[in-house]
């Protein structure tokens, strides 16, 4: 078979049909991973809320905005009998040494922290990405940030940093703190609507 | 035996990361464990022998001028299927992996071996081609994140020798270009004796 002449039509015919096979190619994969994939990332928040809250019979999902930052936090509230069990909040920072962090954190009612889950963190490998570990994110755990000051030590406050990774662990303190305080400022304002009802 | 050497010289003759120093990005950037390469080697094989395929079958449908778009169009077809295959069903490696896999489109030793092999062979020998320069290349990045991963975190594809943190810089960058520097020498002098 005698190679194609590069005259303009064959070129432009040549790259019509070959990216309009590709894009057909790639949409049908796309439409065959769909659902595996949706049900990855559903199960994968699944996980985290179950790790940070355990034992909750029903999920209730609010949105609100923080006091500082760019994007709202998701509240999870935890349910249980119709008693509140507590609230998993996903929240964010964007103070990480290679951007932006993603925790899942846990509070009982009154504020107090059960537990803490990395979601997505694009850390220094080995030395960041030490934040998922227990050594570090169990020293949160059952302290109420009204009484124990999260900031690492080195800015006077209760938290022992990483080792050679003192910018990761403030962004992980600036993500609980945010969640704290939009955890607080949702319970105001949905104790006023109850006294108002 | 044609299809045999076609099919070896990906391994030492004309290993990839080894001989050519093609696709340095991926191999310095993923191998910080063992199971990293591997992944990154096997998404970089198959990408790798299906474009290979794929571009000697139309080879003469191609005018010469828009040889290399029609290139990369097949080759991101491919990853496109990778990437979208892996974030269904290997979500764990396809987090630790994440910005690479795309990133195969541009790896050189995919363009590579379509502009140098594959538009030039039939259809068989392009497929061994593909096979061995990718396997060949998936041994390389294993070796490499085995290396940094025994040094920098005492571990073997996850599993713990040394319950004790490793020689960090090994799992940091300037670990990779040194693991890989001697990893090349090394290569070269067994390589050049036999």
């Amino acid at each position: 078979m005698a190679k194609t002449e590069s005259t303009f039509l064959n070129m432009f015919l040549t790259l019509l049909i070959v990216t309009a096979v590709s894009s057909l190619a790639a949409s049908a994969v796309y439409n065959l991973t769909k659902g595996p994939i949706a049900e990855v990332q559903r199960l994968k928040l699944q996980k985290a809320i179950s790790q940070v809250m355990p034992g909750f019979t029903e999920l209730k999902k609010v949105q609100m905005m923080p006091a500082t930052g760019s994007d709202s936090l998701t509240f999870f509230e935890g349910l249980k009998d119709g008693q509140e069990i507590g609230v998993a909040v996903k929240t964010y920072t964007n103070l990480g040494y290679s951007g932006l962090i993603k925790l899942m954190v846990g509070f009982k009612p009154d504020g107090t922290i059960t537990n803490i889950e990395v979601l997505e963190q694009k850390e220094t490998p080995g030395l960041g990405t030490k934040m998922a570990t227990p050594k570090f994110k169990d020293q949160f755990m059952g302290k109420n940030p009204a009484t124990f000051k999260v900031e690492v030590k080195k800015d006077g406050g209760q938290v022992d940093a990483i080792t050679a990774a003192t910018i990761s662990s403030r962004a992980f303190c600036d993500a609980v703190m945010r969640a704290y305080t939009t955890f607080e400022q949702l319970e105001k304002k949905q104790n006023n609507q109850e006294e108002g009802e | 035996m044609k299809q045999w050497q076609n099919f070896s010289k990906g391994f030492f003759k004309e290993n990839a990361v080894f001989v050519m120093l093609l696709g340095m990005c991926p191999t310095l950037a993923v191998t910080n464990s063992a199971i990293n390469g591997l992944g990154m080697g096997l998404a970089t094989t198959f990408v790798l022998m299906m474009s290979n395929i794929v571009i000697s079958l139309i080879k003469n449908l191609i005018p010469n001028k828009v040889r290399i778009p029609t290139f990369i169009v097949v080759i991101a077809a491919f990853v496109t299927v990778v990437d979208l295959v892996m974030a269904g069903y290997a979500p764990a490696l396809h987090e630790q992996l994440g910005i690479f896999i795309p990133l195969i489109v541009v790896n050189c030793v995919v363009l590579g071996r379509a502009e140098a092999f594959a538009s030039k062979n039939n259809v068989v020998s392009s497929f061994f081609d593909g096979l061995g320069m990718g396997l060949g290349f998936a041994m390389a990045l294993t070796m490499l994140g085995a290396i940094r991963e025994m040094l920098g975190n005492y571990s073997i594809f996850g599993w713990k020798f040394i319950n004790h943190d490793g020689i960090l810089v090994f799992i940091l960058s300037p670990g990779a270009f040194i693991a890989l520097g001697f990893l090349i020498a090394f290569v070269n002098k067994v390589t050049k004796k036999v």
